[in-house]
């Protein structure tokens, strides 16, 4: 059966309390989970205490204050600041999303900060997506041809190009993946939202031959199959994507190659 | 612990190339479903609380008595398909198998007992 508990080592403990900043009157109350592999305790929820007054506008903002300034053995991932590298992917306020893109003011009350749901922790905020990136991988994401190759350009139309906008704009911070339930029971055969949106992707990207291939590889009841279209990817993507309606879309042209 | 690549494990034994027809046969079967429910509401609703004699008069005529048959084959069949999901979701190793087959018997003894009880008051 799936796991519906923690296991015994990944139960939360109470964690340390930090002081509060000297002087600061606008405070902002921040929990966060935190794991060391290497001190062989229980994950716990470290409370701090953020200046508002003096800290920028966003989550990330403040995960690096609290780095800065009072924690620095915190550890998260972040580097472009601006949504597009996908690094900083974590639950925020009950939301998988990106913390460079997601306002304070968006969270009422303490702001409770866990790594992205279901998958292993390597440190603190920080899941470890090697297998995410491997599925990823398995669903060749690149163009597949078999004629030769055009001496400038492989052509497409402007309408074509279209098909792509909803599609090429997927960041792979896994918000999507990691909110999915049958992702979390299945994961380990089930591809999850986001390594189908990019199938997607390439399978309707008009310049692409390998349709029939990339098809073939996908049906499967686990691979593509477990999907509900219960949408929690589409809600929680922050970069506003649909991938319940790529997997729709994938579903709809195996049935029109079957029937 | 195995020793395997990550793209190993996550391409794992391929794809089965199977799964579409399941899809399939789901919606098909949510169609038929969504077609037959009302009429069977329709047929089988005057009956509740009636005679024995009665309900048996009833079904004699070919109408409700083919609602019903299609209804009961229509709605276990879905069921088959529909708890096979659910088992597919939730139960991991050997207990997926022994479910899968115990909820596949099942719907298959249901649908037949129905079908043996609309025979027995139509013919």
């Amino acid at each position: 059966m799936v796991q519906l508990t923690l296991p015994k080592n990944s139960r939360m403990t109470a964690g340390k309390t930090w002081p509060k900043p000297e002087g600061a009157t606008n405070l902002r109350k921040v929990q966060i989970y935190r794991w060391n592999p290497d001190d062989g305790k229980n994950p716990q929820l470290d409370t701090y205490f953020v200046d508002m007054d003096t800290c920028g506008p966003m989550i990330l903002d403040a995960l690096i204050k609290i780095k800065n300034e009072i924690d620095p053995t915190l550890t998260f991932r972040r580097s472009c600041r601006e949504g597009i590298c996908g690094s900083c992917a974590m639950n925020i306020d009950g939301i998988n999303t990106l913390a460079c893109i997601y306002g304070l003011d968006e969270v009422k009350g303490d702001i409770k900060i866990y790594p992205l749901p279901h998958m292993p922790v390597v440190k603190d905020l920080i899941p470890d997506l090697t297998h995410f990136y491997a599925q990823h991988a398995s669903i060749m994401p690149w163009l597949e041809t078999k004629t030769n190759r055009p001496a400038k350009e492989w052509k497409q139309s402007i309408e074509d190009r279209k098909k792509l906008d909803g599609l090429y704009e997927c960041v792979m911070c896994a918000s999507c993946s990691t909110s999915c339930p049958s992702y979390w029971w299945n994961g380990d055969r089930y591809l999850g939202p986001a390594a189908l949106l990019h199938a997607y992707r390439w399978i309707i990207d008009s310049r692409d031959e390998a349709t029939g291939e990339r098809l073939d590889d996908l049906e499967d009841p686990f691979k593509l199959y477990r999907c509900h279209t219960i949408m929690n990817c589409a809600k929680t993507c922050p970069k506003g994507l649909n991938p319940a309606e790529a997997i729709s879309n994938i579903k709809q042209m195996m049935v029109e190659r079957t029937v | 612990m195995a020793y395997m690549t990550d793209r190993k494990r996550a391409e794992g034994m391929g794809s089965a190339k199977e799964g579409t027809h399941h899809h399939w046969w789901m919606m098909v079967s949510s169609a038929g479903l969504a077609v037959l429910t009302p009429f069977f509401l329709f047929t089988f609703a005057p009956m509740l609380g009636k005679p024995h004699t009665d309900v048996v008069a009833y079904f004699d005529q070919p109408f409700p008595a083919i609602i019903a048959a299609l209804m009961i084959v229509a709605t276990f069949l879905h069921f088959k398909n529909g708890v096979q999901a659910l088992i597919e979701d939730y139960v991991h190793g050997t207990a997926r198998k022994v479910t899968l087959i115990a909820t596949t018997c099942l719907s298959y003894a249901a649908a037949a007992t129905g079908l043996f009880a609309i025979a027995r008051m139509a013919l």
